[in-house]
């Protein structure tokens, strides 16, 4: 066990738990924020993920004693973001979600994806979200919502 | 009587003395075919570490990376990207950390990123190059970063994701990934011999 | 998913099924089905009363709770149902609320019996009886209004929550509640007419769709309680094997590990691990050295069992369906003819939320929570795992982050599970969690299958004689639902080919159903995944071999009454003008099918990109009869195609070396992605005031023969191996 200070959605959080423990289970079992889900534990699935200082990152596979003081951004803090805002809205107006147990990691996806590129192509949709899985297959409303979003933001 | 023996005498001295320079001249100045030889057989043991797994499965021709010892399409579709590093959505970084993380099973290295294309020691259709291609394009400066022979032989013994290949971590069920065939310090000899040979290359394609 | 229920002709809409549930003497459990088959002579047995109070609460404050009595897992019924119901009461749609029903009798499916999700069945068991909700309660507020103000029910009208009546007097439905809950529920109502509603079929957007884009929504595995423990098991690398030894020094030895012992499984047994975190539970799992006692137990290969079910597949199985001549094809020359064989695998459901339960066994009761798709079982098989009785067991529903059939299992092996676990506890809720390499390789799957069909073509180009044999576990076999295996066919193998909707005079099929050790179980749309899709690849090639169009061709070979596949056909050719103009490298595959009573027609282009089908785009017809809520049927439909794209996928495929399934995770099992589903998804919905049909199946056992019939164009060959690893 070791203590390691987490800036999670803004503020620090002390945690004790072991330094092989993924990301994942800090945020849903120390600190209960358990919007970010497990799918799969390898990286596979996309259902894990978080921003770590601005990057899309898979918290199943990264180690808590990886993170050091980079920033944590989860998906009950993404809406403060405009992007993040817009790409909630836009998944709502276009009734993407069906089981929506993929859709946390879907929507911070999209929002890297957004934040990086105002106005991406089919292509760069499928790139970016190419490793989220979704069981549902409610991908084409993914992509509706994408593009509304990227719409909305101007 | 004595004056023309000593003539003589400093006369020899003189032609092993000139032979003797010009023999270490030449020897100085250009590689012999033995040194050829050791620096080919040299790049031999240099090729063998690029073309293993640990190396050539970021050493793509393609818009995905490889993974694992039988080098197959790397899962969850992730991608090239502009800057090799992956997209917006889907970075290299996105899960591989500055560190193995053995307890999840996921390489890691400082700025995990694709080589170049530049750099790429497989075809289209995932096959190894030759020993020959591979050593014409590790030793073009126009495709490997503007490296000199010296700065190659830097590169193999300090560059962060080189010296990963011999430290690459435990897979996901807990067993260690296999290491490239030779010690990385055999891989920096077997580079010096090449590089002080001059970096020669074999021929063909 | 459902159990199979016969379909003769003359059964009318509305047949019942009842599930009768007996504990024996010993403490066991003996289910029984009885299937009456109604006739036009039998009455219809008497609907059950469901009491408003049980599925409605009007708050004070005007938010209208509705109890849903299904699992909410993808498929809307959390907004659908209460729409229904809000449409007959006339209530504030945006005041509405919905949750999901605990296991008790009230909430059991009208037409199976118990309460559960599966066969596709949601709205069409519960659209009656949730009208009849809704419309109840309006007339009790009505009442309640009328008493109020001394006027007749009849001179009152009902708005937006509220009871407007004569001379301006007006009465929210939050002030009339109580009176109106005093009021005797009446026998009879008058439903809405069509023309009437305002929700039903209307697009109507999820209620659930905010929680879930901003992390609030709970599933099961998100449940947090006091004193909460996380359990894991070991299971064995073969189905059936039993531990025989265990270290777990290592195992305990970690900080947090409350306890490790062995269980019982359904068969074989496993090792528990108990500990405060997920994280520490699996990291002590890992640590476990256990031998395993393989002794007698079958070790199914993939490789022996595909020779063993070819072989199989060339001799008559048991009959499913007969008609005509046997000997017809005899005398057809063997140049009209057409022998095909067809192979399918394993397939795992993998429901992005991996599969858990959690039990508190407090001595005397017990509470638990799953996410579960057949809460009736699964609450008396916890309560037997127990000692108690299941009305003894408190059973909440929780959200499922996707089900497939996956979270209906007639053994409820994972609640039991839990349950076996918390039993060595007290008072704790322990929490089950079966990672993905668990569900990967924990059984229940889908099972293999082989065909083989001979063809005889008529000089009309359109099959004469038909001789078809299905090889393939039963799933029925050796559940409480085996009394409906009749002369040794299980229905849900055949479904899809023996119930055909083609005309095809002399027509045999049969099948065989070998004993295997591997756990099989329905997969969202169960026999159609693979009967649709020989069935239509065949009519294909037989299409492309009689140069008709493949529009045509089904709608001569199919019979003039299957109404609602001849008008998913005509929309279909309607609404895809567009594949008649294609680009270069691009083709069109056609298929049709019917099934869980819903036609859907399909026309794909496809194009090869980096040696895989692209599916550019997707257009469908569908008849469900009523639309319930269109915005649901078309994600139904968009989601069900993509679902379906798993069987095509290189790495879509469960298989067996030794016994030890070979694929751990997704990353050896692998459904599909964004890139590898349809970009474009066109529904198209036949209008129809029938009663509703499901939606949740229908959609799946089209796309892929489909998409094989638009790869055929554009290759030459044919694909009868699935997964399509090399197209």
């Amino acid at each position: 066990m070791a203590t390691f200070h987490l800036n999670i959605n803004g503020s620090e959080k002390t945690v004790d738990v072991d330094p092989s423990t993924p990301l994942l289970w800090v945020l849903r079992e120390e600190l209960k924020l358990t919007g970010t889900k497990y799918g799969c534990g390898i990286s596979a699935c996309g259902a894990c993920t978080v921003h770590v200082a601005g990057i899309a990152t898979r918290s199943c596979v990264v180690p808590v004693e990886l993170i050091g003081d980079r920033p944590i951004v989860t998906i009950e803090a993404i809406g403060k973001d405009p992007v993040g805002r817009a790409v909630q809205n836009a998944w709502i107006e276009k009734d993407v979600v069906q089981c929506g147990y993929c859709q946390s990691g879907q929507i911070m996806s999209a929002v890297a994806l957004l934040k990086d590129t105002k106005k991406p192509t089919d292509k760069n949709i499928e790139e970016s979200m190419g490793g989220n899985l979704c069981r549902c297959a409610t991908y084409v409303r993914i992509r509706e919502a994408i593009k509304r979003a990227s719409q909305q933001l101007g | 009587m004595h004056s023309r023996l000593l003539a003589r005498y400093i006369f020899v001295v003189l032609i092993i003395l000139t032979i003797w320079i010009s023999f270490s001249i030449s020897q100085a100045a250009k590689p012999t075919r033995e040194k050829q030889a050791g620096g080919l057989a040299a790049w031999e043991k240099v090729y063998s570490v690029l073309i293993s797994p640990r190396c050539l499965n970021c050493h793509t021709a393609t818009n995905y990376p490889q993974q694992g010892d039988d080098r197959h399409h790397h899962f969850a579709n992730v991608v090239r990207g502009p800057g090799d590093a992956g997209v917006p959505g889907l970075h290299c970084q996105s899960c591989h950390q500055e560190r193995n993380a053995d307890s999840t099973g996921v390489p890691g290295g400082p700025s995990w990123h694709l080589a170049p294309l530049s750099m790429q020691w497989q075809d289209t259709n995932d096959r190894p190059l030759s020993s020959a291609a591979v050593c014409s394009s590790v030793t073009d400066r126009s495709k490997n970063e503007n490296m000199s022979g010296p700065e190659l032989l830097k590169h193999h013994e300090r560059a962060d994701l080189v010296l990963w290949a011999w430290n690459p971590g435990r897979r996901p069920d807990g067993s260690l990934r296999s290491l490239p065939p030779i010690s990385h310090q055999e891989f920096v000899t077997a580079t010096r011999t090449w590089v002080e040979a001059g970096t020669p290359c074999p021929k063909g394609r | 998913m459902q159990p199979a229920l016969k379909r003769e002709n003359d059964l009318t809409l509305n047949r019942r099924s009842f599930l009768q549930v007996t504990t024996a003497a010993a403490g066991g459990l003996l289910v029984s089905l009885y299937l009456p088959r109604i006739t036009s002579a039998q009455q219809p047995p008497a609907p059950k009363v469901y009491p408003p109070d049980a599925f409605i609460h009007i708050a004070t404050d005007g938010k209208i709770n509705i109890t849903v009595n299904r699992l909410e897992f993808g498929q809307g019924v959390q907004t659908s149902l209460p729409m229904v119901l809000a449409d007959e009461l006339d209530a504030d749609w945006s005041q509405v609320t919905a949750e999901l029903a605990p296991a008790a009798d009230v909430y059991k499916d009208p037409l199976f019996g118990m309460q559960m999700v599966g066969g596709s069945g949601s709205i069409a068991h519960s659209f009656q009886q949730y009208r009849e909700l809704g419309a109840k309660t309006r007339a009790m507020l009505v009442a309640a209004a009328a008493d109020r103000w001394q006027v007749a029910a009849k001179e009152c009208r009902t708005e937006n929550s509220v009871v407007y009546g004569p001379n301006n007097r007006s009465a929210r439905y939050a002030e009339l509640a109580n009176d109106a809950a005093r009021k005797s529920v009446p026998d009879k109502v008058a439903l809405k007419s069509a023309s009437e509603f305002r929700l039903i079929g209307k697009p109507v957007k999820r209620l659930d769709s905010p929680a879930k884009c901003d992390g609030s929504q709970k599933f099961g595995l998100d449940l947090d309680l006091p004193g909460m423990k996380i359990a894991v098991v070991a299971h064995p690398p073969v189905f059936g094997a039993k531990v025989k030894t265990v270290d777990d020094r290592d195992a305990r030895a970690l900080a947090g590990v409350r306890d490790v012992f062995e269980i019982p499984l359904e068969k074989g047994t496993g090792v528990a691990v108990v500990a405060d975190r997920f994280w520490t539970a699996k990291r002590a799992r890992d640590l476990l050295k256990i031998d395993w006692d393989l002794t007698g137990v079958e070790r199914p290969d993939t490789a022996e069992l595909r020779a063993k079910y070819k072989q199989l597949a060339t001799t008559t199985g048991n009959v499913a369906a007969t008609r005509g001549d046997e000997k017809a094809l005899d005398s057809i020359p063997q140049t009209n003819r057409i022998v095909a064989e067809y192979e399918f695998p394993y397939l795992a459901h993998a429901p992005m939320e991996p599969l858990n339960a959690t039990v508190n066994f407090q001595g005397d009761k017990a509470e638990a929570w799953v996410p579960s798709q057949f809460q009736t079982m699964d609450q008396m098989i916890i309560a037997q795992a127990l000692g108690l009785k299941p009305d003894q067991v408190t059973f909440h529903t929780e959200f499922a982050g996707g089900g497939f059939g996956r979270r209906a299992t007639t053994d409820s092996h994972v609640p039991k599970e839990a349950a076996l676990i918390a039993k060595r506890f007290r008072d704790t809720p322990i929490k089950l969690i079966w990672t993905r390499e668990d569900d990967v390789r924990g059984g229940y799957y889908r099972p293999m299958h082989a065909h083989r069909i001979e063809i005889g073509i008529g000089p009309d180009g359109l099959p004469s004689a038909w001789r078809h044999v299905i090889v393939g576990q039963s799933l029925l076999a050796g559940t409480p639902f085996a009394m409906m295996i009749k002369n040794g066919v299980d229905e849900t193998a055949v479904e899809g080919t023996a119930d055909t909707s083609y005309n095809i005079p002399n027509f045999h099929v049969s099948v065989h159903h070998p004993t295997v050790n591997v756990p099989v179980l329905w997969w969202r749309s169960v026999g159609h995944t693979h009967n649709a899709f020989v069935m239509e690849t065949l009519i294909d090639e037989l299409a492309t071999r009689a140069r008709i169009d493949p529009i045509a061709y089904r709608r001569k070979l199919l019979k003039t009454d299957a109404k609602k596949l001849h008008s998913v056909l005509d929309l279909l050719d309607q609404k895809s003008a567009w594949r008649k103009n294609l680009a270069a490298g691009r083709a069109v595959g056609i298929s049709c099918h019917e099934s869980f009573e819903t036609a859907v027609a399909c026309a794909v282009e496809v194009s090869i990109e980096n040696k895989r089908p692209k599916i550019h785009r997707a257009t469908v017809a569908l008849n469900c009869g009523l639309a319930v809520n269109p915005l649901s049927v078309e994600s139904q439909f968009q989601g069900g195609l993509g679902f379906g794209v798993l069987q095509l996928m290189a790495q879509g495929a469960i298989t067996l070396k030794d016994g030890r399934v070979e694929q751990r995770n997704f990353d050896g099992y692998t459904p599909a992605y964004i890139i590898d589903a349809p970009m474009m998804v066109d529904v198209h919905i036949v209008p129809s005031t029938e009663p509703p049909t499901g939606c949740g199946e229908p959609p799946v056992p089209v796309i892929s023969p489909a998409v094989v019939n638009a790869l055929s164009m554009l290759t030459g060959k044919r694909y009868r191996t699935l997964p399509l690893v090399n197209v």
